[in-house]
């Protein structure tokens, strides 16, 4: 018995983090033809720029390279990078894309002729601007496509020059320009992910000093392709922090930032604290937390934490962290003491909560419905437009990957003929 | 029809300069190559120059030396039988610097013979290739799904295939669908704003498949048994009832924990579980078990506390809201009833905190954190509870105690199954057998295990999934959680991890599209995931069979099963094309047309091997395509360099490495052989699963016949190496080099 399965229009996915390469791998290796369309010159989102995924502290480019050879060997999925949906209507199982992709500049693999032709530099968006990068590079290891970008507005026009200039020819492109594509679709997955809060609306919290970072600078920080080769070294004098401390919910559960849970950042900075002991064997570590909210089978992984006495779990919300001599002074009502405690710390890192990338620059024309908080609300009745991953509530990787899968299948519904 | 080759070398990206390209062209020529041409650039204009070569000469095999095969897109490739890449950009040229050697004009030498060596090897390799067929059973597959189990996640399931257009068959042991969540009175909040409770939607689900027409579901009934693989399953039921489907969503669900003696549990009637305060909840009489009266307080606990953590991991998924939601209910029915909720952490992760703030604004909820420590029975009871918040010790009176009781997957360990079977066979055979004691023990400690089977699966490996850690048969992947070791089925739901409704419906659905997934890429021949697409498909030459059993024991995806003396029966649809079995094979009887022993064992032997007087040692690395490789090629992207010595070859996985390989080195002048691999363990990071881990175990045996040829064991060595670690590659090589260095060459040198 064989049954058809016959399959019409291509699938949309905007979003190029591990949802929207999930989504768009899911779908193609189904037999549908998928278009995926990412802002970034490269896919990986968020992961990408992780060091480690919990509880396995494994690299997340391990599995990140699987799917690019899935992406690189299906011709089925069709990617843009450094693309935007600038529009879309119809209705489900009809609608019609208009899609914005920036010039690349970039053609084909560089040599080292090209990269020696500009020695401009720019802040290094990889690292989240933490340190400078040369205007034309490779922008991570693994980066797929594998294409160097270029931040063409850096160059002098000597350099332009002589980039042009540079063997093997092909390769580059300096009057490349902005294309737009008109594109019909069946169904959309919006796999538009998140962002960190912005943790200088904390105004107590210290973000504007160099030694209070976020839980994303930490994963740069411990990166051996991150800004310090992977030393965790306190930003402002480049020393060994003895002394960190990770507040926990910096933004989350609070009505006047982000009222609801980030969901992710206990095990994230479990998993930090675990990697910081490991890495800085002397180092003390602090949590201060409200709830430590590890979900199912990651209760494990917090039992095996309490038992390091080197790291302390103390619950309180913390009310300040201040510039003192030589360290930074955090004050916290410990609410199972019962009093207020200041400590000193080398080294702080705010688990920054999760905010959905859709509410700040949402699609014309794709209005699908949303909270309060912005995330996307995927409706009972089937409409072809999904929300999947962190963009329909904070989650982590695993959540996101099976949520694409799911989203996989309405979606395929939708278009099939 | 015979091979026509053709050998395509990158002389951009100062490959040429680093390089003789000439004598590149040379060892094309000694091959006998039918075209060989330079290129300079990897972008359009020269891979349309290349496809359209290969089209106008007609070739049918194709090396390309240059930059690395992922700064390649397969659609801009030539389509041919073979295709090989040589890294000479990353391998060769960005990882050895000539002029920093001590004699610059040797190490250029040394340099060159590196290039020309992997060339020689992938030359190699692509003649030796066959073309690949599809197999031929592909194109009669069945794509029916089959559903086991009818609760949530099931009827979702197969409500979700049928209306993707797929034929579904359900399967419910029970007299009637429903499952677990039929037994609920209310679901927690899934919608904006995220504060009221919601209907179940089970009844509707149940209704919605019982007039789907695609759908038919078999109630009352178990399966009896499973033959066959994917698209080939053939399927029997204890009612007698027999079908064939093409793929398996296994939704069995969970079993409530009894908590048996905790807190007075089985002794106390007003101590109860969150199911049975469910069931009060459903008749919406809240009546106290031991006198009939009305409960107008209610105490709610997680069942397990942290001195019993794994209890307490299980129930963590969905405790605390499972706490609030019943709180709700007696609220909900008596505006004048008390809820008191005691925790450790309240888990309201996401927009849930929303449901968390507003039992906190009902006061008539509270919420404390603290453990009850004792129950007094009476009316009403006397809790003792520890306030971990204020430190105090405190007395709180209620007419009944509900204890959230943790969740158990409905799952058997066809692995253990599997073990517990052999052993007894053991057992029974008597004393006489050399592993009898060893076996008595094994049947002791499994024996809870007998009579569980779900799936009744023919495999070799075991009737059921594979269990993993606490009984969850679940991915250990955290970036493919539908992994799954045997093809075709997928477990979803709480039989997979501990989960609330809302995630066992979305995996459900994620479940249903790899099943449906599965039977389409297996219509098109090809294999499913990590090697996806993957047309090509292992030969056993089982006239050289000696029923060692190696392969049917190693495959991580029981693909193969066994005939009464122990004759693999390799079923292909089941195969992901790991190569364990090729690697496992001591015969070497199980060949890929693509990846065959004769072709890398060939390439190994076309390496040049210099003379022991030479001080040329030659090592070989057989690497990881997955991480090892991709990690060698950071390596040089970052200016880092190794011994121009070593000879690459890239591998599927290392479990499809051979002995022979490395017998073949060795024999041909090799000093040692390094072995790339990935982590293995229970976070293990191989791909596949434990081709890794079993490379170990045939580094035993490696070893035991370097010393039987009274050669020192450290010529051989397997490192584990992650993607992120190209620093590690050059420094395990370097080291190794002076291993080599110091125990002098390999006297089967030349011989």
């Amino acid at each position: 018995m064989s049954q058809k399965t016959p399959y019409g229009k291509p699938i949309l996915v905007i979003g190029g983090g591990i949802a929207g390469i999930t989504a768009a791998l899911e779908a193609a290796e189904v037999g549908c033809e998928v278009i995926l369309v990412e802002k970034e010159a490269y896919l990986g989102g968020r992961v990408v720029k992780m060091n480690q995924y919990f509880p396995k502290l494994c690299p997340p480019t391990c599995g990140l390279e699987i799917n690019n050879q899935r992406i690189r060997n299906n011709s089925r999925i069709t990617v843009h990078t450094l693309a935007e949906v600038v529009r879309v209507s119809g209705s489900r199982g009809d609608f019609d894309v208009t899609i914005k992709v920036e010039p690349r500049y970039v053609k084909g693999a560089i040599s080292k002729a090209h990269l020696d032709a500009v020695t401009s530099e720019v802040d290094d968006e990889f690292n989240d601007g933490m340190c400078k990068v040369k205007a034309l590079r490779m922008p991570h290891d693994q980066a797929f496509p594998p294409l160097a970008v270029l931040d063409i507005d850096a160059l002098s026009d000597g350099e332009q020059q002589a980039l042009a200039a540079a063997e093997p020819q092909g390769s580059i492109d300096l009057e490349d320009q902005i294309r737009t594509l008109d594109v019909s679709v069946g169904a959309i997955i919006l796999a538009t992910g998140w962002r960190s809060y912005d943790v200088s609306k904390l105004d107590l919290l210290g973000a504007d000093n160099a030694d209070v970072i976020t839980n994303l600078h930490l994963e740069r920080l411990a990166s051996r392709t991150g800004p310090t080769g992977g030393k965790i070294l306190r930003p402002s004098d480049s020393a060994e922090p003895k002394r960190v401390a990770f507040v926990q919910c910096a933004g989350s559960r609070d009505v006047n930032h982000l009222p609801y849970c980030s969901g992710v950042c206990c095990m994230g900075s479990l998993k930090q604290a675990r990697y910081v002991r490991e890495r800085l064997p002397e180092a003390q570590v602090t949590i201060f937390y409200i709830d430590i909210r590890t979900i199912g089978r990651h209760e494990e992984f917090y039992y095996e934490l309490l038992d390091d006495e080197k790291i302390s779990f103390v619950k309180g919300k913390v009310a300040r962290v201040e510039a003192g001599e030589g360290a930074l002074a955090l004050t916290v009502e410990d609410t199972l003491g019962g009093q207020l405690l200041e400590q000193n710390f080398d080294l702080v890192v705010l688990a920054a909560g999760v905010v959905p990338s859709w509410a700040d620059a949402p699609i014309a024309g794709a209005s699908p419905a949303t909270d309060d908080y912005g995330f996307i609300v995927n409706p009972a009745e089937r409409n072809g437009v999904y929300g999947v991953g962190c963009a329909r509530r904070p989650t982590d990787v695993s959540r996101s990957v099976k949520d694409a899968t799911a989203a996989v299948l309405r979606a395929i519904q939708d278009v099939r003929s | 029809m015979s091979d026509k080759l053709g050998v395509f070398i990158c002389t951009g990206y100062g490959i040429g300069d680093a390089l003789d390209i000439d004598t590149l062209e040379g060892v094309a020529g000694e091959y006998n190559a039918d075209v060989c041409v330079t290129f300079e650039a990897v972008n359009a204009d020269s891979l349309g120059s290349i496809r359209q070569q290969v089209a106008d000469e007609g070739l049918n095999k194709v090396v390309i030396a240059g930059t690395s095969s992922r700064t390649y897109m397969a659609a801009d490739l030539p389509q041919v039988d073979d295709l090989q890449f040589v890294n000479l950009l990353d391998w060769v040229v960005l990882t050895h610097n000539a002029e920093e050697a001590d004699d610059e004009d040797e190490e250029q030498e040394c340099i060159q013979e590196m290039a020309d060596d992997q060339l020689r090897m992938a030359i190699t390799r692509a003649q030796k290739a066959k073309p690949v067929e599809l197999f031929p059973e592909h194109a009669d597959l069945c794509k029916t799904i089959l559903v086991v189990g009818g609760g949530i996640a099931g009827l979702t399931a197969a409500y979700e295939a049928a209306e993707t257009g797929y034929e579904v068959v359900l399967v419910e042991k029970e007299a009637e669908l429903g499952g677990f969540m039929a037994k609920l009175h209310r679901s927690v909040p899934m919608l904006p704003p995220y504060r009221e409770l919601e209907d179940t939607g089970v009844a509707a689900k149940i209704a919605a498949i019982g007039g789907h027409a695609s759908i038919t579901v078999h109630k009352g009934t178990v399966i009896k048994s499973i033959n066959g693989g994917p698209g080939l399953f053939d399927v029997t039921l204890d009612s007698g009832v027999e079908f064939r489907a093409g793929a398996i969503v296994q939704a069995t669900g969970f079993t409530p924990l009894e908590p048996e003696g905790t807190l007075g549990y089985g002794e106390n009637p007003d101590v109860i579980t969150n199911v049975q305060f469910e069931e009060m909840a459903c008749k919406g009489e809240f009546k106290r078990p031991s006198d009939g009266q009305p409960v107008k307080s209610v105490a709610f606990v997680q069942c397990g506390d942290s001195r019993n953590p794994l209890d307490f991991s299980y129930a963590s998924a969905i405790m605390s809201l499972n706490a609030l939601k019943q709180a709700l209910y007696i609220r909900e029915a008596d505006e004048e009833a008390r809820a008191f909720v005691f925790f450790e952490h309240l888990r309201t992760p996401g927009q849930h905190e929303d449901f968390y703030r507003r039992a906190q604004e009902d006061n008539g909820i509270f919420l404390t954190r603290g453990t009850v420590t004792h129950v007094e029975a009476g009316d009403p009871l006397t809790l003792d509870v520890k306030d971990t918040m204020l430190g105090d010790e405190l007395q709180v009176e209620a007419d009944l105690l509900v204890l959230n009781a943790g969740m158990l997957p409905r799952a058997a360990d066809g692995e253990a199954i599997r073990n517990l079977v052999d052993s007894e066979r053991i057992v029974e055979e008597g004393p006489g057998n050399a592993k009898f004691e060893e076996c008595k023990v094994k049947v002791e400690d499994l024996a809870a295990h007998k009579g569980t089977e779900i799936l009744h699966l023919d495999y070799r490996q075991g009737p059921d999934l594979p269990a993993l850690k606490h009984g969850y048969p679940d991915s250990h992947f955290i970036c493919f959680p539908y992994e799954t070791r045997r093809t075709g089925i997928y477990a979803a739901g709480t039989v997979r991890s501990p989960m609330d409704s809302a995630s066992a419906v979305e995996d459900a659905m994620g479940a249903t599209l790899k099943a449906i997934q599965s039977v389409e890429m297996l219509s098109r021949g090809e294999t499913v995931h990590p090697r996806a697409g993957d047309l090509a498909f292992p030969d056993f030459a089982l006239m050289r069979c000696t029923q060692c059993k190696r392969c049917t024991e190693e495959c991580p995806f029981g693909a193969i099963n066994e005939d009464a003396k122990g004759t693999p029966e390799y079923q292909v649809t089941r195969c992901r094309r790991c190569g364990i079995c090729f690697g496992a094979c001591p015969e070497r009887i199980v060949n890929f047309p693509d990846y065959s022993i004769t072709a890398v064992a060939e390439a190994i032997k076309n390496v040049e091997v210099p003379d022991e007087w030479d001080e040329r040692p030659r090592v070989l690395v057989l690497a990881c395509e997955n991480d090892a490789i991709p990690a060698m090629e950071a390596a040089g992207q970052h200016g880092l360099t190794f011994s121009s010595f070593v000879r690459i070859i890239p591998v599927r996985c290392l479990g499809a490495v051979n002995v022979v390989f490395i017998k073949e080195a060795i024999s041909n002048g090799f000093d040692g052989v390094l072995l790339f691999g990935c982590k293995h363990g229970d976070d293990y990071q191989c791909h596949m699963i434990k081709g890794s881990e079993l490379m170990q175990t045939r580094g035993g045996n490696i070893k035991e016949a370097l010393e039987q040829m009274a050669l020192e064991n450290e010529r051989v060595a397997i490192h584990d190496i992650e993607i992120t670690d190209y620093e590690t590659i050059p420094r395990v090589i370097n080291e190794f080099m002076e291993l080599i260095d110091e125990i002098g060459m390999n006297p089967f040198k030349g011989m």
